[in-house]
C-alpha cells in the first residue's frame, strides 16, 4: 500500500486500508508504481510534436544539446507544452457549455422538452449582456435568441466574444492594447493547435500570449457561458445545507453516484429519482428508499442546486465503488479513472458511461441526449433498483464519517445574502476590506492529486488564510474536501477564522469559506469580483483588489487554464507542483515575474501550502498598501517582514 | 452575536404581520374592503406601502394585498446549527415588519382606538412634514433620533433629551420597556412635547414607531426627487435615507419575559431592521447583542451597552453626524429644539413688550473704534430686580463693525436676533423689530438666567455665524422705561429707512442675482436663483441674505450670478442664469422662467412656503400655503399638489412660492401678474394682507383685496367663478389662461 495519508479525512484513511486488506490497487499505489518520473517531461523540456522527435533538451546548462532536432529551444518547447495544456482544458470546460446551450436552444423551441427555463429573471440578466431585447418578450423567445448568441461565441468568424465584456472596463481595454481579447472559443483553441505545431510560432511570449486568449476565451467565455445558461436552465443556486463524504452512500438504500462534469443528466436524475413510482420499485426490492450521491463536479452542480448529497471528491472515485454498497455509478466526462472499470467488476456495481465523448472498454454505455432526458435518467434509476438485489452484503462497508455543510453561493446571491430583497448590495464586503475587517478574499479551487499529502494542501492553506481573515472562495475539488473537514459550516468561522472575519460570518450567517459550485463556476469568481470593483472603494480594475487564487493540489489540465485566465486577468496565482516548464528560466522568469507588468497578474509556484498562504497574504497586503486601505482592525497570526 | 439579532427579528416580523392581518380582518369585517383607509393630510397615501410595493393603498381592501407581499418577505428563523444565511432575511423581516405596522398603526384611525391621544401625536402629516423638513434639509437640524423605551430616571430622561435638543437632533419617541415610555417620564416632568420643541412622542406601542420611518421615506420623496414605483426606486429611496438623513435608533432600557441573551423583545429587532433597511443604526443602553460590521449602515449597524450619558456622543459617531455646537455662555440649555418652545404665563416669571410696553430689537453698525468686542451693557434693571408676574421695557441694540460688513447686512444679522434668543431654555421669543414679545420661565430665572444673558446668546451666536464678514459686536439693553425711548425712535427711523430701501429694489438694479444650493444635500436636481423680487420659495432667503451668505463663505451655497443677456424680460430669462442652472441641476434643468407659472416655471425642492397653481374654470391663479390644511379649488390640497413639483421637477401651472412673493412686483409677470389672484385661505390672506394692499394701492388696484375669494367664498371651481363673477374680478376679463 502506498504511505499513509497523515491528512485526509477518515473514511478515505479507512477505506485504503480496506483496498490494502482486499489486494486492490487505488490511484496511490499506481502513482507509486510510476516513480520516478519522467525528469524531462516534468520540466517541460521533451517535445514530442513531430516525427523529428522526440526530442530533450539537457537539463543541465549549457550541455548539449539545447535545441531540438528542428532547432527549438527550451523556451520554444516549454511554452508550446503549457499551451497545448490551456487549449485542452478550455476544450474541456467549453465543450461542457457547449452542451448546456445546445440544451437551452431545444428547450426554448420546445414546450415538451424534458428541460424547461427555470430562471427566467437570469435569463433577462445574460440576454441583456448579450444585448438581446427584453421588453414585451416571452421568456421562449428571449431564450432561443440568447442561445443563437451564446454559440456564436463558439464558432464566430468575424468580431470578438460578447460575454468577456462583463468584466470591468479597464481590464477590456487592457486585453485589447495586448492583443488578448478572445474573439471565440474554437477559434482560439484551434490557433492555439497551430502556432504550436511544428514550425510556427517560436517566440515563448508570444506563444504564452496566446496561451492567455485563448484562456481568456475559457474563463470569460466557455466557462461563463456554462455557468450561466445552466442557472438559466437549472435555476440559479441559493445557500442550502447538505452533507458530504463516503458516509452519505446508504446501507439500506438503493445508492446511485454520479461522477463527471456536465449537470444534464444528474440534474434529470436528481429529479427523477425523488418519482414516488420508482421509490415504490425500490422498496419493492427491499430497499427503503433511493440515495443520489456525487463525485467531483457533476456532485457539485446538483449539491449547488439541489442540495444532493457528495460522496466525495476526485481520489475518492475509487474508494466510493470499494463500500460496494453501489448500485450504479453514472458517469459523464472529465476526471473519471479508467481504473473504474476493474473495481466495479470486484462488486455488484454497474458502471455506466453516457457520454459518446467518454467511453470506457467494456463498460456498458447508455447514451444520453437532453431530448430523452428522464427516459434515459428511468432507465438508468430502475437499472440500479434492480440490481439491488445483487449487493453482496458481506462486502458492503460504507464508513459512518460525513460532514454537514452549506453550499449554493453565487455572484448574484452576494447581493441578496448580504442586504436582503431591498438593499441587495456587495457594500458590506467592500466595507469590510476597506476597514480591515478582512485581510481580503482568496479563491482555492482544484484539483486533488497523489503526489500531495492528500488533503494537505488544500485543508493547511484555507485554515491559514482564514485564520489570517482572508474570506476564501472554493470550487470544485476543493471545496469537497473542506466540506468533509467541516469547513463549510458556519460554525466554522468561530472555530477557525481570524477575529475580522469571524465578525462578518456572524453579522451575515455564513461560513468563512463558500462553496462557489464546480470548476466550471470559477466564471462566478470572476463576476463575483467585478462586482466588488463596480461596487467601489477598492480600485478600478480586478488587479487592484487585494485578492489571490491558489490550486494547492492542482492535476488537470483545465487548472492550468483557469490560472491562467486568473493571471491574464490580473490575479496572483498560486499553486503547488510547478507547471510543466521549469527547464525553461526564461519561461519561469516571464510567469512569475515579467507578466505582471502585462496584466497585473502573475504565477507563483509553492509545495508549501501555509507557505504559499503566507505568499498570497503578503500579496494581499500589498495590493492592500497600493489601495492605502487601513491597516488590519485587528491582530493579525501571521505578520510578514517586509 | 446577531444570530440572536436575526431570530428575534424575524419572530417579531412573523408576530407583527400576523398582528396586523388579524386586525385588518375585523376592520374588513366591521367595515367591508371598500372602506377609505388614510393618514391624515398626505399626498404620499401609506408611505411605507408607497415606498416599498409602489402601492397605492386607498382602501382597506389594498391593504390585504399589501400584507400578501409582506409576507412574501418572511423567512423561517435560522438554525440552531448549520444556519444560512441570515442578514438577508432579517433585513427582509425588517421590510415584512414595517408593511404590518403601517398597516395595524393606519387602522387605528379608523377602528377609533386614536392615535392622537394625550401626549402623543400619531402620524405627522405633510404640512409638517415640509415645514420642519427644511431644517433636516438646509442642515439646522443635522438628524433625528428615534427613540424606544425608557431610561432608568426620571433626570436621565431629561438630560437625554436637554442633550439632543442643544444638538438640534429632532427627537421621535414610539413604543415603551416594560410598559413605560421615556415620553411619560418627560411628561412627568413637565417637559413640553410637540414639534415646536423637536420632542415627538408618536404612540406608546413600537408599532408607532413606523411614524418615524414613514416619516423618512416622504422626505425622500419630498425633497429627493425620487418617485417610488419599483424595486430600484426603493432602493434609491433608502439609499437616500442612508446617505442624507441623518437618523439614528435609540433603544432604551430591557424587556421583561424575553431569553437573557435577548434583552429586548422580538418585535423591536424586527422594527429595528426595519429601520437598518434605511441605513439607521440601533444603539443601545443595555446589552443587546451588537452587529458591528458596517455596509447596511455607513457605520456599526447595532451597538450596545452605551451608557446613557455618553450615548449621543456615541450616536454620533456611528451615525457619522456632523454636529457643531457651540457653547453659549448662559445658565440655561441652548439649541434649536427650544426655539418653538412656550412659556405659559403660570410658568412666567416676567415678560418683555408684547402689548405691555415698548419693547424692539436692532442691529446697527458702527465705526469699529465705537465698538468694544463682546460688551454687554444693561441699561436698567435686571431679572432680579423684577418682580414675579411683571411686564418690562425691552430695547435690544446690537452693534456690529467689520470691514467687510455693509448697511443691507444689518437686516440679515437683525432677522436672526428672533432664532438667537428662542433656543434658550426657558425664553420664549416672537416678534421682530418693534412688535417683540419675550417672555422668561421661572425655572430659567431659578437658574440665574440675567437680561445680560440675552446679550451672552447674542454676542456668541453672531460672531459664530458672521465672522466672516464682522470682527467685533457688543449689546446694549435697555429696560428702563425712560431710557429705552429715545433708541426706540432711533430704530423706529432705521425700520423705515431700510423698508424704504428694499421696496425700491428691483431685479432691473442689479447685475447679479444669487443661486441658493442649500438643498441640494436634500434635493440633488434642484437650485435657486433667488432675485431682489422673487425671494427662495422656502421663504426664508432673500436676495440680501444670499448676499451676505456669499460674503459669509465664498464657497458656501449661494453664489452670484451674472444675468447675462436678458432674453425674455416679461416672463424673467437670462442667459446666464439659463446656463448656470443647467450645470448645477446636474442636467435636469436647460431653462427657467422666473416669473412665470405656465411656462417652464422654476422648480422647487420640496419645501415651499406655499404652492400657486393655476385654476382654469376662473382663468385665474389660486395660493395655497402649507398650513391649510383643507380642499383647495383645483381639487387637491396642499399635501397632494406638493407632490406635484418637489424634487426638482417642473410642472407647468405649478409653481412653489415664498409668501412674500405674492406682494411682489414680478408676482407671475408673465402671466398678468397679481390680478390673476383670484383664491387663497382667510388665514394667508390675513398674513400678507398688509404688504399685498400695498402692492396694490401702487398700481391702482385697491379694490382688488376684496374680490380674491377665501375658503369662506368658495371650495370648488364652479362656486369660485360664481363668486367672481359676482364682485367683477378682473382676471375673468383677462387674455385666456390655457
Amino acid at each position: 500500500m502506498a504511505k499513509e495519508l497523515t491528512y485526509a479525512d477518515n473514511a478515505t484513511r479507512e477505506m485504503l486500508k480496506r483496498a490494502a486488506a482486499d489486494n486492490v490497487d487505488t490511484i496511490w499505489d499506481r502513482y507509486e508504481a510510476v516513480q520516478p518520473q519522467c525528469k524531462f517531461g516534468t520540466m517541460g523540456v521533451c517535445c514530442r510534436i513531430c516525427s523529428m522527435g522526440p526530442c530533450r533538451i539537457s537539463l543541465v546548462p549549457g550541455k548539449s544539446p539545447q535545441t531540438g532536432a528542428c532547432g527549438a529551444n527550451v523556451d520554444t518547447i516549454a511554452a508550446r507544452g503549457i499551451a497545448r495544456m490551456i487549449a485542452a482544458g478550455t476544450a474541456a470546460h467549453s465543450d461542457h457549455g457547449r452542451e448546456v446551450v445546445h440544451t437551452l436552444q431545444a428547450a426554448a423551441s420546445k414546450p415538451d422538452f424534458d428541460f424547461q427555463i427555470k430562471d427566467p429573471m437570469k435569463l433577462r440578466s445574460i440576454a441583456t449582456l448579450y444585448g438581446v431585447k427584453i421588453d414585451g418578450r416571452k421568456t421562449n423567445e428571449i431564450a432561443a435568441e440568447l442561445a443563437e448568441a451564446a454559440l456564436n461565441e463558439f464558432g464566430r468568424q468575424h468580431g470578438e466574444m460578447i460575454i468577456a465584456k462583463a468584466a470591468p472596463a479597464p481590464r477590456v481595454e487592457l486585453w485589447k492594447k495586448l492583443g488578448i481579447y478572445p474573439r471565440s472559443i474554437d477559434r482560439e483553441v484551434v490557433e492555439t493547435m497551430h502556432r504550436t505545431t511544428m514550425g510556427v510560432d517560436t517566440d515563448y511570449k508570444n506563444i504564452i500570449n496566446h496561451g492567455m486568449r485563448t484562456a481568456l476565451a475559457d474563463g470569460w467565455g466557455g466557462s461563463m457561458i456554462a455557468t450561466e445558461i445552466s442557472d438559466i436552465l437549472f435555476g440559479s443556486p441559493n445557500p442550502l445545507r447538505s452533507r458530504a463524504n463516503l458516509g452519505v452512500l446508504q446501507a439500506d438504500q438503493v445508492n446511485i453516484v454520479v461522477h463527471g462534469h456536465e449537470p444534464l443528466l444528474s440534474e434529470v436524475l436528481a429529479i427523477v429519482s425523488k418519482d414516488e413510482g420508482l421509490i415504490a420499485k425500490a422498496k419493492a426490492k427491499g430497499a427503503k428508499g433511493i440515495t443520489l450521491a456525487g463525485i467531483c463536479c457533476t456532485a457539485n452542480e446538483i449539491l449547488m442546486r439541489h442540495g444532493i448529497t457528495v460522496a466525495g471528491n476526485f481520489l475518492q472515485q475509487e474508494l466510493a465503488l470499494l463500500t460496494g454498497a453501489i448500485e450504479a455509478m453514472v458517469v459523464d466526462v472529465q476526471c473519471l479513472m479508467p481504473s473504474l472499470h476493474s473495481i466495479a467488476n470486484c462488486f455488484h456495481t454497474k458502471l455506466i458511461t453516457t457520454s459518446s465523448k467518454a467511453k470506457l472498454p467494456g463498460v456498458q454505455h447508455v447514451e444520453f441526449s437532453p431530448e430523452r432526458a428522464k427516459a434515459v435518467a428511468t432507465q438508468i434509476i430502475e437499472q440500479a433498483i434492480d440490481n439491488y438485489q445483487n449487493r453482496m452484503t458481506d462486502k458492503v462497508f460504507i464508513p459512518p464519517d460525513n460532514e454537514r455543510i452549506v453550499a449554493g453561493f453565487t455572484t448574484e446571491s452576494v447581493f441578496n445574502f448580504l442586504g436582503g430583497k431591498y438593499r441587495g448590495t456587495y457594500r458590506p464586503l467592500n466595507d469590510a476590506i476597506i476597514a480591515g475587517r478582512l485581510r481580503g478574499a482568496a479563491g482555492v479551487i482544484g484539483c486533488s492529486n497523489p503526489r500531495i499529502n492528500y488533503e494537505e494542501g488544500h485543508i493547511r492553506m484555507v485554515t491559514e488564510l482564514i485564520k489570517n481573515d482572508v474570506l476564501v472562495v472554493t470550487t470544485g475539488c476543493n471545496a469537497i474536501t473542506c466540506g468533509k473537514h467541516g469547513l463549510l459550516k458556519p460554525e466554522a468561522a468561530l472555530k477557525y477564522a481570524g477575529k475580522g472575519l469571524q465578525e462578518i460570518c456572524r453579522a451575515v450567517g455564513i461560513p468563512p469559506v463558500l462553496h462557489v459550485g464546480a470548476c466550471v463556476d470559477n466564471s462566478r469568481i470572476l463576476r463575483t469580483l467585478s462586482n466588488i470593483v463596480s461596487e467601489g472603494g477598492l480600485g478600478n480594475d480586478l488587479s487592484e483588489l487585494p485578492v489571490a487564487g491558489a490550486a494547492p493540489e492542482w492535476m488537470s489540465e483545465k487548472a492550468v487554464t483557469i490560472g491562467f485566465y486568473f493571471v491574464a486577468s490580473g490575479v496572483y496565482t498560486i499553486i503547488g507542483h510547478p507547471l510543466p516548464m521549469m527547464g525553461s528560466q526564461n519561461l519561469f522568469k516571464y510567469l512569475t515575474d515579467e507578466i505582471e507588468q502585462e496584466t497585473g497578474g502573475k504565477w507563483a509556484f509553492e509545495p508549501d501550502a501555509a507557505e504559499a498562504a503566507h505568499k498570497m497574504i503578503r500579496h494581499i497586503d500589498r495590493k492592500r498598501k497600493a489601495l492605502k486601505l487601513k491597516p488590519m482592525m485587528y491582530e493579525q497570526p501571521f505578520k510578514p517582514e517586509e | 452575536m446577531s444570530k440572536i439579532i436575526a431570530s428575534a427579528a424575524i419572530r417579531g416580523a412573523h408576530k407583527l404581520v400576523r398582528q396586523a392581518e388579524e386586525s385588518l380582518a375585523k376592520a374588513i369585517a366591521a367595515k367591508g374592503k371598500d372602506a377609505k383607509i388614510e393618514y391624515p393630510n398626505t399626498a404620499y397615501y401609506l408611505p411605507i406601502m408607497l415606498l416599498f410595493l409602489g402601492q397605492k393603498v386607498e382602501k382597506l381592501g389594498d391593504l390585504e394585498e399589501s400584507l400578501q407581499e409582506a409576507r412574501k418577505l418572511l423567512h423561517p428563523e435560522p438554525s440552531d446549527e448549520l444556519w444560512l444565511p441570515y442578514l438577508g432575511d432579517a433585513l427582509d423581516s425588517g421590510v415584512a415588519t414595517l408593511l404590518a405596522e403601517e398597516t395595524i398603526e393606519v387602522l387605528k384611525y379608523q377602528n377609533g382606538s386614536n392615535p392622537v391621544n394625550g401626549i402623543w401625536l400619531g402620524f405627522t402629516d405633510d404640512a409638517i412634514l415640509r415645514l420642519q423638513g427644511i431644517k433636516l434639509v438646509d442642515g439646522r437640524m443635522p438628524g433625528f433620533a428615534a427613540i424606544v423605551g425608557c431610561t432608568k430616571t426620571n433626570q436621565e430622561a431629561v438630560d437625554l433629551v436637554r442633550g439632543l435638543q442643544e444638538r438640534n437632533i429632532l427627537v421621535f419617541i414610539a413604543g415603551n420597556s416594560n410598559g413605560r415610555s421615556i415620553a411619560e417620564q418627560l411628561a412627568e416632568e413637565r417637559i413640553e412635547m410637540s414639534w415646536d420643541t423637536f420632542l415627538v412622542p408618536y404612540g406608546k406601542d413600537i408599532t408607532a414607531a413606523v411614524h418615524a420611518l414613514n416619516f423618512a421615506a416622504r422626505s425622500a420623496m419630498t425633497f429627493g426627487g425620487v418617485a417610488p414605483g419599483d424595486l430600484k426606486a426603493a432602493r434609491a429611496i433608502l439609499l437616500y435615507n442612508k446617505e442624507r438623513v441623518h437618523a439614528f435608533v435609540l433603544a432604551l432600557g430591557d424587556d421583561p419575559g424575553v431569553p437573557k441573551d435577548q434583552v429586548i423583545t422580538d418585535e423591536k429587532y424586527a422594527t429595528a431592521a426595519g429601520a437598518i433597511n434605511f441605513g439607521f443604526p440601533v444603539i443601545s443602553n443595555v446589552n443587546i447583542p451588537e452587529i458591528l460590521p458596517s455596509g447596511i449602515c455607513t457605520y456599526e449597524h447595532v451597538v450596545a451597552n452605551v451608557p446613557v450619558a455618553e450615548i449621543i456622543t456615541r450616536s454620533v459617531e456611528v451615525r457619522g453626524l456632523h454636529i457643531k455646537v457651540e457653547k453659549v455662555p448662559i445658565p440655561v440649555p441652548y439649541g434649536a429644539g427650544f426655539e418653538g418652545e412656550r412659556v405659559r404665563k403660570e410658568d412666567m416669571f416676567c415678560q418683555f413688550g408684547g402689548k405691555f410696553t415698548d419693547a424692539f430689537e436692532l442691529v446697527r453698525m458702527k465705526p469699529i473704534d465705537q465698538i468694544e468686542d463682546g460688551k454687554v451693557e444693561v441699561i436698567g434693571p435686571e431679572v432680579d430686580q423684577m418682580q414675579e408676574g411683571q411686564a418690562y421695557p425691552l430695547g435690544i441694540v446690537v452693534e456690529v463693525a467689520g470691514r467687510k460688513f455693509q448697511e443691507d447686512f444689518e437686516s440679515v444679522v437683525e432677522r436672526r436676533v428672533h432664532e438667537y434668543i428662542s433656543c434658550a431654555n426657558g425664553i420664549f421669543h416672537m416678534g421682530q423689530r418693534s412688535i417683540i414679545w419675550v417672555r422668561i420661565h421661572k425655572d430659567a430665572k431659578a437658574k440665574g438666567f440675567q437680561v445680560k444673558h440675552f446679550g451672552s446668546i447674542l454676542v456668541t451666536k453672531i460672531h459664530n455665524d458672521f465672522s466672516s464678514i464682522l470682527d467685533r459686536v457688543q449689546v446694549k439693553i435697555y429696560t428702563d422705561a425712560a431710557k429705552i425711548k429715545a433708541p426706540m425712535e432711533e430704530a423706529k427711523k432705521v425700520y423705515s429707512h431700510r423698508d424704504d430701501r428694499i421696496a425700491g429694489m428691483t431685479d432691473e438694479d442689479v447685475d447679479e442675482f444669487y443661486s441658493c444650493a442649500l438643498c441640494q444635500s436634500y434635493a440633488p436636481n434642484h437650485v435657486c436663483i433667488v432675485t431682489p423680487e422673487r425671494l427662495g420659495l422656502c421663504g426664508a432667503y432673500t436676495w440680501l441674505d444670499c448676499k451676505a451668505s456669499h460674503q459669509i463663505d465664498k464657497h458656501g451655497p449661494n453664489e452670484p450670478v451674472a444675468k447675462g443677456e436678458c432674453l425674455e424680460p416679461v416672463k424673467g430669462q437670462w442667459k446666464n442664469v439659463n446656463d448656470y442652472i443647467s450645470i448645477k441641476s446636474h442636467g435636469n434643468l436647460e431653462r427657467f422662467n422666473a416669473y412665470s407659472i405656465l411656462e417652464e416655471p422654476m422648480t422647487s425642492c420640496g419645501c415651499f412656503e406655499c404652492i400657486a397653481a393655476i385654476v382654469p374654470e376662473a382663468n385665474g391663479v389660486m395660493i395655497v400655503d402649507r398650513e391649510y390644511p383643507n380642499m383647495t379649488p383645483v381639487g387637491m390640497k396642499f399635501s397632494t399638489l406638493a407632490g406635484q413639483i418637489g424634487g426638482g421637477t417642473q410642472t407647468p401651472g405649478f409653481v412653489g412660492i415664498g409668501k412674500l412673493y405674492i406682494s411682489s412686483a414680478k408676482f407671475i409677470a408673465a402671466e398678468g401678474g397679481v390680478e390673476r389672484l383670484v383664491w387663497m385661505p382667510k388665514a394667508l390672506k390675513e398674513e400678507v394682507g398688509d404688504r399685498l394692499k400695498a402692492r396694490l394701492a401702487k398700481i391702482g388696484k385697491e379694490d382688488l383685496f376684496d374680490k380674491i375669494a377665501t375658503e369662506e367664498n368658495a371650495e370648488t371651481p364652479d362656486k369660485l367663478v360664481e363668486f367672481l363673477t359676482q364682485v367683477n374680478h378682473p382676471a375673468l376679463s383677462l387674455a385666456p389662461l390655457v
